[in-house]
């Protein structure tokens, strides 16, 4: 248990740092973006200055301590400020219409990417010379492919060519959201190019990393042993060598999440996923501030807590670790 | 990774000739390097072989959206650009990017992860719960609001942002490595006879560890190449400089998907592909180089039909950390704690080759 608290300050301090570098930053860089919005938009009145910069939070009253307080209250009660584009929507209602999108059709993909590639590269690494081990190259190659590219590629043969899938949107346009067997299927259906998409791309990551563990600790002598003991070969590779293997690929796991949630986010935008993705483009090409900061923080925070999460199962998957926080 | 390096430049010393050097780097490495080459080739020499200006607009109605044709070999965009032009421009852009990305970034990991090992306690455990935090933040999303709020997004800000970003995993990597050799015997000579803490870091610690740095550079470039990309999709660029991920896009911009224009998006895409290929084969190379057991069975001898490998190198006793109150206090927040204690096989700095 000390061990989680003390990881779980760890990433309180995390958090902490990405909320003060989101809090520094429209008040750090040179140029003013209340000025790069009124540019931006031509027909605006003088007026409108004092407005946007109230919307930005950039000319607000009181010293910098005091916005600063002000500020970390704001988050606390997610509360980030009104959304430009949407004028009277708020940034956190349409931030909750869009994460629950993202948050299932990452997750899914990422834990099936993830325990694919573990178990290939567990193959791999066992044979190691074998087909599967020689067709690292080319699986190299998929994982080189930015995600968007591959999206772009899949959208065209899959869903312009062959009419197999649909070729944009999150559920048929017809149907109205919620829990019945039309919508759901509809989603389903509609995600799985998006969900096929981050596998092919993030699978020969997890894959490459668990082979060369894999490689390293099938030399290690307690595996040589347990073959000399005459152990099955299932046995030795499973028990032996993949369950040592498997803690490094963990530890990979959480600090390869940013990556592959970064690249998802912008691989929504070619499908026209109703995801942050989607959310972060508008926010972007409208110059968006509050929307943008939000979403930084968002998918920060997420990133933290999948690690906790990560470190949660290796106090469990690891008897070292199991042991040393019995007597900690 | 950690114990391997001295045993590395051993054969290659002997060879000494280029041709025996090149027959003996791993196969995956040749393909990098030729893949990396050819693009390099092609950054040096492209701007000046393109055919055509690549923001050049021809008017002629024929060649609105054309198809690839001899006079347009990889075809033209909706207002009659040059696409093949347009991707040899590119490439010098997006390659130089990525090449100063990865040695500003490496730079930082380099002084930052030697710096931490070497004054150890407090600092090194201060330097790493900073670098550690710097790792779990996610980087995209963090890249796209420091750009979203600068008024230039030219190619000088990109690249000063990406590298702000792009060295804590190398900085990590290195301060392991440098903590691993401090402790070898060479070291406490050069301690001994009287070298100066710099020259001891410069000529002994960091040529020691040229492998990994290099590995490192390598994996920065790929870090920077993908982001750049990505953020060009994203229209986080100066749109109107001509680099693979403006290329790109256009295309989306201007829907060359639905209108079937193929030739658009896939040159430029392929190109990026390519060039992560050839960063990752390159990487694998070194990591190769580097280990030998991850080198192909083909290197392995066949004794009664088993696989038999060399064994593994000594392994480097890693003499328990001295880091003082207030630096055991910082470490105990960090997932490496979990492994102290002097267990074999600490899995603590294997991250891998991502």
């Amino acid at each position: 248990m000390a061990f989680i608290l003390r990881r779980l300050a760890f990433y309180v301090v995390a958090a902490w740092v990405a909320l003060t570098v989101n809090f520094f930053i429209p008040r750090a860089v040179p140029g003013n973006a209340v000025e790069a919005i009124m540019a931006k938009f031509p027909n605006l009145t003088p007026g409108a200055y004092k407005a946007i910069s109230a919307m930005l939070g950039v000319g607000k009253a009181g010293s910098l301590g005091h916005q600063y307080v002000t500020y970390l209250d704001d988050v606390a009660h997610f509360n980030f400020g009104t959304d430009v584009s949407q004028y009277p929507a708020s940034v956190s209602s349409l931030l909750g219409q869009t994460v629950p999108w993202t948050l299932i059709l990452v997750g899914t993909s990422t834990v099936i990417a993830f325990l694919l590639g573990t178990g290939l590269g567990i193959m791999a690494g066992w044979r190691n010379g074998g087909w599967l081990d020689r067709s690292l190259p080319g699986l190299m190659f998929l994982q080189a492919i930015p995600y968007f590219f591959l999206a772009l590629i899949l959208v065209e043969v899959f869903a312009v060519k062959w009419h197999a899938f649909p070729a944009g949107q999150g559920y048929d346009g017809g149907l109205v959201p919620g829990w019945h067997w039309d919508f759901i299927s509809s989603a389903i259906y509609h995600s799985i190019l998006p969900a096929f998409t981050i596998v092919i791309t993030s699978v020969a990551g997890w894959m490459l990393q668990m082979r060369n563990v894999m490689v390293t600790t099938i030399g290690e002598d307690y595996v040589v042993a347990a073959q000399a003991k005459g152990l099955p070969n299932r046995r030795v590779v499973f028990t032996y060598a993949a369950r040592n293997a498997l803690l490094p690929q963990l530890q990979g796991f959480g600090l390869a999440l940013g990556f592959v949630v970064s690249g998802a986010i912008v691989m929504e935008i070619v499908f026209g996923y109703p995801g942050i993705g989607l959310l972060l483009l508008s926010a972007v090409t409208s110059s968006d501030f509050p929307m943008m900061q939000a979403i930084f923080l968002l998918i920060t925070f997420a990133v933290l807590i999948a690690n906790l999460v990560v470190d949660v199962i290796i106090v469990f998957a690891d008897p070292r670790a199991r042991a040393k926080e019995a007597t900690r | 990774m950690t114990v391997a390096t001295t045993i590395v430049t051993e054969p290659t010393v002997v060879t000494g000739k280029l041709p025996g050097r090149w027959r003996r780097l791993p196969g995956k490495a040749k393909a990098g390097v030729v893949l990396m080459g050819m693009f390099i080739l092609a950054a040096i020499i492209g701007p000046m072989v393109a055919p055509y200006d690549p923001g050049y607009q021809n008017p002629l109605p024929s060649l609105k959206l054309a198809a690839p044709s001899a006079a347009h070999l990889l075809g033209t965009t909706q207002t009659g650009q040059d696409l093949l032009s347009q991707l040899l421009t590119g490439i010098r852009l997006t390659l130089e990017l990525g090449l100063l990305v990865g040695v500003i970034a490496t730079l930082l990991s380099v002084i930052v992860g030697v710096t931490a090992a070497f004054l150890g306690g407090v600092w090194d455990e201060l330097l790493l719960l900073v670098t550690n935090v710097f790792l779990v933040i996610p980087a995209l999303p963090l890249l796209i609001i420091l750009l979203g709020y600068l008024s230039d997004k030219g190619q000088l800000p990109t690249i000063l942002v990406l590298s702000l970003l792009g060295w804590p995993w190398g900085a990590r990597v290195i301060r392991a490595q440098t903590l691993a050799i401090r402790g070898r015997d060479f070291i406490a000579a050069a301690r001994e006879t009287g070298e100066s803490s710099w020259r001891i870091i410069t000529f002994e610690i960091v040529p020691n560890q040229v492998s990994l740095i290099a590995a490192n550079f390598v994996n920065t470039v790929l870090y920077a190449i993908g982001a750049s990309v990505a953020l060009a999709f994203i229209g986080l660029t100066d749109v109107n400089s001509w680099s693979l991920g403006t290329i790109l896009y256009w295309a989306e911009s201007e829907n060359a998907l639905q209108l079937g224009a193929w030739w658009w998006f896939i040159p430029a895409g392929l190109a990026v592909a390519l060039m992560g290929t050839g960063l990752v084969l390159l990487n694998s190379g070194i990591d190769e180089f580097g280990n030998p057991r991850l080198r192909d069975a083909s290197n392995a001898s066949r004794v009664a039909g088993r696989r038999v490998r060399a064994t593994d190198p000594t392994p480097v006793l890693h003499e328990p950390a001295s880091r003082g109150r207030v630096g055991s206090f910082l470490h105990s927040f960090s997932r490496a704690s979990l492994y102290d204690g002097g267990l074999a096989g600490v899995p603590e700095e294997k991250e891998g080759a991502k």
